[in-house]
């Protein structure tokens, strides 16, 4: 009975992401937080939603559009129930996520808000070129860079900044997505990155098992 | 006229028709090749129009395929518009910083004056000159991004899908400016001596919106758009899927549609039969490492699944091959269409 009800919860709540329908999300949410934790509802619900939304529109059964706002409403309520953020969001490992060369930033900005709502601090450096990209990371001892690029001239670009970040004097976990990595799928192994994520809760799942990789150092 | 003596005009006319021609056509949509060709940096080869027809007359010579390709680079529009673009050494020029940032500019937004935009004239330059050179017997393309899919470059993706979702008012003011604009351009490029225009519209794709919203947006706008069209359109995709609205597209009144190397091209030419022409599929990103055998093998299961009856014209699936692609894949590509793709199947 018990999974009945949430499975039942868990269909409302994607359905609500669906069809961008903020309301009915927030209140699947209200009915969730009165017998769970905001945590629980991230691990049991949130990721697991997204995730299928996130399959789903690798497969041809969703659009982009709707994985957009499904990240969006996430996070969106997630910050609003978060009492304490400091508290319940994980900075370490230090987490940093940029757009390169290129001017559409939907990836990234989708990618963001799935880590959010996955329950991480991260740095947005925003657009950068490569050079100041390089330089950003190093200063701030970044260990997992995210990179998200559209055109396949930005992705052959990510090649120099592998071989620069090479000599930080931190290991720089480098994870790359967007189109040409999606349409070429040993693009990410020809620029030396060190994972590829095509979904954003494949970027959610790289961080995890990163972090744990670099819990056990 | 019989079958073996077809102008590459013929041969794509007879497929358009949804016969079968003397050869699969092949259309090698080349633009940042031409630079190479002609040895110039991307940015100087766009400059001007004579340069873009040299590199366009010379691939064509050396690679044999069905037409010309009258395009530059996608935001000659936005350049129109006023708005930034920033070109590079290795890839297409990309539109820069949107010059939309806030949407209450959509307000007052005014569509450009083609006749006062030297780029787009550079652009119709070609068109003519191209078309004086292909004496009647090749087709030149020209290409008009969509008013419904334009706004990712004028206010970037995100803004964008925010004034879908959430301002239909603005919305519905900057597709009359779009509208206005794409329907001007098109018809431009037609009376230059264009023989069709692709009608770039990505974001109508199901694998950027869900088909719902479409059949309230990007339909709306494409139907409304394509009529006052003056020749032929061919819908793109530019990679994105379409499978889901098969039907719809050949409702907005398009001849053809530009598939993804993401579907089924059997299943896509059975949904497309006798209503719209496939253009497509190969994979333009891994066109770049194949081999000879590769390309083979690939342009013949294109062939294989979509070719019968007509109705197929072989190129990438995204509308602009990268410059990546070595010329022995592109010479591959047109031998093996040579070898695979002639009538009677």
């Amino acid at each position: 009975m018990a999974d009945s009800n949430m499975a039942d919860r868990e269909s409302t709540f994607k359905n609500a992401l669906l069809s961008s329908d903020t309301d009915a999300a927030g209140k699947a949410l209200d009915e969730y937080l009165a017998d769970k934790t905001v945590l629980e509802f991230v691990e049991e619900v949130v990721v697991k939603v997204l995730d299928e939304i996130g399959d789903g529109w690798q497969k041809g059964e969703y659009a982009l559009s709707q994985v957009y706002m499904s990240g969006r409403i996430c996070e969106d309520l997630l910050e609003k129930v978060l009492p304490d953020k400091t508290v319940l969001r994980k900075d370490k490992p230090k987490i940093a996520l940029a757009l390169l060369n290129d001017y559409h930033a939907l990836g990234k900005r989708i990618v963001y808000a799935v880590l959010r709502a996955g329950g991480y601090q991260l740095i947005d450096y925003g657009r950068v070129e490569s050079e100041e990209l390089v330089r950003k990371v190093k200063e701030d001892k970044i260990e997992i860079l995210l990179i998200s690029v559209l055109m396949l001239s930005s992705a052959l670009n990510i090649k120099e900044i592998v071989k620069s970040l090479s000599h930080a004097e931190n290991k720089v976990n480098i994870v790359v997505g967007g189109a040409p990595f999606r349409l070429d799928r040993k693009l990410w192994q020809e620029v030396r990155a060190d994972a590829v994520g095509y979904t954003a809760t494949d970027a959610l799942h790289i961080v995890r098992t990163l972090e744990g990789d670099n819990s056990n150092d | 006229m019989t079958k073996s003596k077809m102008t590459s005009l013929q041969r794509v006319l007879t497929t358009l028709g949804h016969k079968e021609p003397d050869r699969v056509p092949l259309f090698l949509l080349l633009t940042m090749h031409g630079a190479k060709e002609l040895g110039m940096g991307i940015k100087e080869y766009f400059s001007k129009a004579e340069n873009v027809v040299e590199g366009q007359v010379r691939l064509l010579n050396k690679y044999g395929h069905d037409c010309y390709f009258g395009f530059f680079y996608a935001p000659t529009e936005i350049q129109a518009w006023g708005g930034e673009v920033v070109f590079y050494d290795n890839g297409p020029a990309n539109s820069g910083e949107p010059f939309i940032n806030n949407i209450d500019q959509i307000k007052t937004l005014e569509p450009p004056v083609i006749a006062d935009t030297p780029v787009l004239q550079e652009v119709l330059k070609t068109i003519r000159i191209l078309h004086e050179k292909a004496a009647g017997e090749v087709p030149v393309l020209g290409v008009a991004l969509s008013p419904f899919s334009v706004p990712v470059m004028q206010l970037g993706f995100e803004a964008y899908l925010d004034l879908i979702y959430n301002e239909p008012k603005l919305f519905d003011r900057l597709m009359a400016a779009n509208e206005h604009f794409c329907v001007e351009w098109a018809n431009a490029q037609l009376a230059a001596g264009a023989a069709a225009i692709c009608y770039f519209d990505p974001v109508s794709s199901p694998t950027i919106i869900p088909r719902d919203l479409y059949l309230k947006t990007g339909f709306q706008v494409a139907r409304r758009t394509i009529a006052k069209i003056k020749g032929p359109t061919a819908t793109h995709m530019a990679s994105g899927r379409c499978l889901p609205i098969i039907d719809d597209l050949a409702q907005t009144g398009t001849g053809a549609v530009g598939v993804s190397a993401d579907e089924d091209l059997g299943i896509l030419k059975q949904a497309c039969r006798d209503k719209l022409t496939v253009i497509g599929n190969l994979n333009g990103l891994e066109m770049i490492h194949f081999s000879r055998e590769e390309t083979d093998r690939n342009v013949k299961n294109a062939i294989d699944a979509a070719a019968a009856g007509g109705g197929f014209i072989l190129a990438d699936n995204h509308g602009e091959i990268p410059c990546q692609v070595p010329d022995e894949v592109l010479l591959a590509i047109s031998d093996a269409v040579r070898t695979h793709g002639n009538y009677p199947q």
